[in-house]
């Protein structure tokens, strides 16, 4: 009887096991329903990473190819760049916006080249990377860059306007970054080797995200990497401190698109918002997003019509 | 994805900050003191719920509660409140350990066939002593269970400190997602199970040795 009853046990583990792998196995969540690839043909999938910025770059792409009569599906929110970058390639998504230096620093092994910072050289490097099957359009002059940034007292304090005027001071303070700042180029090593700059400690926080922003308000850093876009900066009047010798990569915001899918009507309206984007426009659009907390279909909306898009 | 950082030797240089001897031991710390607190906090309670049999709503609910609890959110909650530090960490942690440390004690008093209770204070003992002489000592393995489920749940998730800045074995994932390195994170995943496994292990024949033999024959 226990043998029996193990043996049947068994057996329906085992069919269970099957069955469930059955209806797992072709299943991918990033698949539209009718099974992998663009949806209704001429549609546009649309994509976007997890953060705030992302998504409503993406909602202005969705619309602004809207607007030329073009079918768009938007899916986005899809987190990391590997999940993004891999939903591109199989087709599930047709388009994302990205930056053109942490796209250069995710594709090339080992990260950007050192030297390799200004908007130009980072296009024509990124071009020589992209996967193949996918191309850049115009990248705009907009950019969601690193940044050094300190608070209002600690620029007084130290009379700090440039990361050259962190020499002196540096080894009294501590910097907060993302944990890829110990390792790369763009992060300490650079400082130190273009500026000199050796801080007193280096604490791993978020890259620019709202633990980096605590930890700079609470005092517990001095030095914090925010991106420029960031609507915190405003919020809490930090000084940015220039970077007069381009030590950090240039992020120009780039559509990245399929080749299958990109025409000249797509392309001429994605280039048309890459013109019309800068850093000023897109930090004071994303605060309604971040600190306002307006919805961003419409948010992006009113950007399109300021901008004569729509 | 390889083993390669696993297996290089640099990284395991006990001298070498970041290495891997220095993030196991950091992490080891936390899992203690996490432990420690939540057991400071959790024991008592548990056993006095167990032992009157008074307030089990609140062990069961508080335990649920507890369970509930996602630990990365409660530890930004909390650095946003305290700042960095050890301090949001230990609470975060301390947090995941009380539940099943508070069940456990109050589910291995309740389990106790009562018999022995009233046969524990017919003879005369003290509510003290049949506590600590009588029921203690026979829920333990109960107890060992929830104190070993508490430790495993720990390691695998003392790697949030490395979110905040702090050390331990979480820093090999972080850091490892942060700059491309696959090999890093796996071996991260790696250690902390291994680092799992032998710390249960240890807790098993902790227990063999707390365990009174009269009680090992009815397990």
């Amino acid at each position: 009887m226990m043998r029996f009853g193990r043996f049947t046990a068994v057996t329906a583990a085992l069919a269970l096991t099957v069955a469930l792998t059955a209806c797992g196995a072709d299943e991918d969540p990033l698949a539209n329903d009718n099974g992998g690839g663009s949806a209704a043909p001429g549609t546009i999938t649309i994509g976007s990473a997890n953060f705030a910025e992302s998504e409503l770059l993406a909602e202005i792409y969705s619309q602004a190819i809207e607007a030329k009569g073009v079918q768009v599906k938007r899916q986005f929110n899809i987190g990391a760049r590997e999940l993004y970058l891999k939903a591109l390639q199989d087709g599930s998504i047709d388009l994302l916006p990205e930056y053109n230096g942490a796209l250069l620093s995710a594709l090339t092994p080992g990260g950007a080249p050192e030297g390799v910072s200004k908007p130009e050289d980072v296009l024509g490097a990124l071009k020589k990377v992209l996967p193949a099957g996918t191309e850049v359009l115009e990248q705009s002059p907009a950019e969601d860059k690193d940044t050094l940034t300190v608070t209002q007292e600690t620029a007084t304090k130290y009379s700090l306007k440039s990361i050259e005027d962190l020499k002196p001071v540096a080894k009294d303070l501590v910097i907060g970054a993302g944990p890829e700042w110990q390792e790369r180029y763009q992060g300490l090593k650079g400082l130190e080797a273009v500026y000199g700059v050796k801080f007193k400690e280096f604490k791993p926080l978020d890259a620019g995200g709202p633990l980096t922003v605590n930890a700079l308000v609470k005092g517990q850093i001095q030095v914090g990497n925010i991106f420029s876009t960031d609507s915190s900066i405003t919020v809490n009047k930090f000084v940015v401190l220039e970077d007069p010798k381009s030590l950090y990569l240039a992020e120009n915001i780039i559509p990245l698109i399929r080749t299958t899918a990109n025409n000249p009507t797509v392309s001429g309206a994605l280039n048309a918002v890459s013109a019309k984007l800068t850093t000023e426009n897109l930090t004071t659009t994303l605060a309604k997003v971040q600190v306002d907390k307006q919805d961003t279909a419409s948010v992006a909306k009113a950007w399109l019509t300021e901008n004569g898009l729509v | 994805m390889n083993l390669d950082y696993l297996f290089d030797a640099a990284h395991w240089e006990f001298g070498t900050s970041g290495s891997i001897p220095q993030l196991l031991l950091s992490h080891l710390w936390y899992v203690v003191l996490a432990l420690a607190i939540g057991t400071v906090i959790a024991l008592p309670i548990g056993l006095y719920i167990g032992h009157t049999g008074r307030g089990s709503f609140i062990a069961i609910n508080a335990g649920n509660a507890g369970r509930s609890l996602p630990t990365l959110g409660l530890l930004m909650l909390m650095v946003t409140l305290l700042g960095l530090g050890l301090l949001p960490v230990l609470i975060a942690l301390t947090v995941l350990v009380i539940p099943p440390i508070l069940t456990s004690a109050y589910a291995g008093l309740r389990s106790l066939d009562q018999r022995v209770v009233d046969a524990a204070r017919g003879v005369g003992m003290r509510p003290w002593q049949v506590l600590t002489r009588v029921e203690l000592p026979m829920a333990l393995p109960v107890l060992m269970s929830g104190f070993r489920s508490a430790a495993l749940q720990v390691v695998a998730t003392a790697t949030v400190a490395a979110a905040v800045g702090l050390g331990g074995l979480g820093r090999l994932l972080i850091d490892g997602l942060a700059v491309n390195d696959y090999s890093r994170v796996l071996a991260g995943a790696i250690v902390v199970a291994v680092l799992a496994v032998l710390l249960d292990l240890v807790l098993a024949f902790a227990q063999r040795w707390i365990v009174s033999p009269g009680l090992r024959v009815s397990r």
